[in-house]
């Protein structure tokens, strides 16, 4: 990553509170970043809070997304008509919109953490499942022909090679997924939840407090980058063969 | 040093065609190929790019199948070898996501040794083979030498009867090359097990070989045979005795005068 994203962060945001109180905006409309900074610490208990519920919906709706992106990834890949009959159904999941199922899901499954992580589940599901698949569509031939005259069959295969070859891709999947894992949560628990950032956020907006709104989608921006990375130093210890290329690599 | 049901290492390949059928239009691969490898042979097989040398390894290997002919191993009739012949390719085929011993106990690993077992039975090969230091390296930090040895110990460890080697050392630079050339004749003076050799090098077959196979531009079929009537082990300074030059001729004669001169060996 390097210095250059820091410094045009740090430029906008004093540009941002410069021109706040040059103009003399009302913090309701639009808090400085400072103010914005003091509001979270004053507020940091509830925020901790939020934060930490809004965290466990993303490891259970991710973790969940991750086992069934892998059984329907090895499923797809395997047989032909598991392909045929769940990938169109897979494809078209997604194409539908967040703030409609979101409301929905909640009617059906309450309030609760895991009517939330459904949303979540439902949304990262997709990217790994579908780099799973590719990676291990992609297996090179030789080297299952390679393992084919040392005598395996189909279950030593995949496990032996095709799955190992398509690590790199599930991560890239995985990584992709994780950058929007939390906005899924967030979106989920704005339609309807009793703790979480999403509610949080609402909270806030309708009493007014725009500087700690800001804090909630300061902290979910924080936990967006901290879980990528997250995902990239575990990809690191479970991949330590691997080198990204230096150049054109989705990192 | 073979297995007990795995057999002697003896092959008969007999009146073998292939026509590959891709979308773009029938390739005639190979076009009646005889051969005969006795147990213990070490046989190498030239002939130009494209002829079908590593068809027939694939074939002979059960990878893929063909027309019409028959392969027998020790004499009977065989129909999926599959797990019986060892088989190194052209490309190396080091897993990246293995190290050095990981890889080399692939093959055991899929005779149902156990990960203990494997690693011992490597250990000893490892300081022979030039690769204790890098035990657990992966095969990204290792040159194109290290990464041919370690293919070939891995098809060397699995200890079939036959061996297909594929051009192992024509992507090394001439000195790796000589280099590994006669550390391959030491290894193998021990083991003796069958092996049949794909080379492009008419010094490197004279050099490994009891025989040589000459094979025809596509479709391949076997032009000439010429056997390697020169003393083992084979000692350094062998190439360049008259006996060694006499045949290194004669081969590169056969491989440049195909076809014209039409004299069976
Ligand atoms: N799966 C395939 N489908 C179609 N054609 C093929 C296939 N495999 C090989 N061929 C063709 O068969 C011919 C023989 O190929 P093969 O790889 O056996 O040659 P080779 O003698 O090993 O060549 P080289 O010395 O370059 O390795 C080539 O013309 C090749 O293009
Ligand atoms: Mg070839």
């Amino acid at each position: 990553m390097g210095w250059p994203p820091l410094v045009t962060v740090l430029l906008v945001l004093s540009a941002w509170e410069l021109f706040v109180r040059w103009q003399d905006i009302r913090p309701a409309v639009l808090p400085t970043p400072t103010d914005v900074l003091d509001a979270m610490w004053d507020d940091r208990a509830n925020l901790w809070g939020a934060t930490w519920i809004t965290l466990q919906t993303v490891f259970l709706g991710f973790g969940s997304a991750l086992v069934l992106a892998v059984v329907i990834g090895v499923l797809v890949d395997s047989f032909g008509w598991v392909r045929r009959s769940i990938y169109p159904v897979i494809v078209v999941s997604q194409t539908l919109p967040i703030v409609a199922i979101a409301p929905l899901v909640v009617i059906w499954f309450g309030f609760g953490i895991s009517s939330h992580a459904f949303v979540v589940a439902m949304y990262t599901f997709f990217p790994v499942a579908v780099a799973l698949a590719q990676g291990l569509a992609s297996t090179d031939q030789d080297a299952m022909n390679l393992l084919r005259t040392m005598g395996a069959g189909r279950v030593r295969l995949l496990l032996k090679v095709r799955f190992p070859s398509a690590l790199s891709q599930l991560f890239t999947g995985a990584r992709v997924a994780m950058s929007f894992a939390v906005i899924a949560a967030v979106i989920a628990q704005f339609v309807g939840a009793v703790e979480g950032l999403g509610i949080y956020m609402l909270t806030m907006k309708n009493a007014l407090r725009t500087d700690l709104v800001f804090g909630a989608v300061t902290v979910s921006s924080a936990v967006t980058l901290l879980l990528f990375g997250g995902v990239v130093v575990l990809q690191r210890l479970v991949m330590p063969w691997y080198r990204p290329k230096t150049q054109g690599d989705a990192r | 040093m073979t297995l007990g049901e795995a057999g002697q290492g003896g092959l008969t390949i007999e009146g073998l065609t292939k026509t590959f059928r891709p979308k773009s239009g029938p390739v005639f691969a190979l076009d009646g190929v005889d051969m005969v490898v006795e147990p213990g042979e070490f046989v190498t097989l030239i002939g130009p790019s494209g002829c079908g040398k590593s068809t027939l390894f694939n074939i002979v290997a059960g990878l893929e199948a063909f027309d019409s002919g028959h392969i027998r191993l020790d004499g009977a009739p065989s129909h999926d070898r599959l797990g019986e012949i060892a088989y190194m390719f052209q490309k190396d085929l080091l897993f990246p996501w293995r190290t050095v011993m990981g890889n080399a106990v692939l093959g055991l690993e899929m005779d149902g040794l156990s990960r203990r077992d494997a690693r011992e039975r490597i250990g000893p090969y490892l300081e022979r083979f030039g690769l204790a230091e890098f035990t657990d390296a992966y095969p990204d930090q290792l040159s194109g030498g290290m990464r041919q040895r370690v293919a070939f110990l891995r098809t060397m460890v699995q200890e079939r009867s036959i061996m297909l080697l594929d051009e192992p050392f024509g992507a090394l630079d001439s000195y790796t090359r000589t280099n590994l050339q006669q550390w391959l004749m030491g290894v193998w003076e021990e083991i003796r097990t069958t092996v049949l050799f794909i080379t492009h090098d008419v010094a490197e077959a004279v050099y490994l070989s009891d025989r040589a196979y000459v094979m025809t531009p596509r479709p391949g079929r076997i032009q000439t045979v010429l056997d390697i009537e020169l003393p083992r082990p084979r000692e350094s300074g062998i190439e360049i005795t008259d006996a060694f030059l006499g045949l290194e001729r004669n081969l590169k004669a056969e491989l440049h005068l195909h076809g014209t001169d039409d004299h069976d060996g």
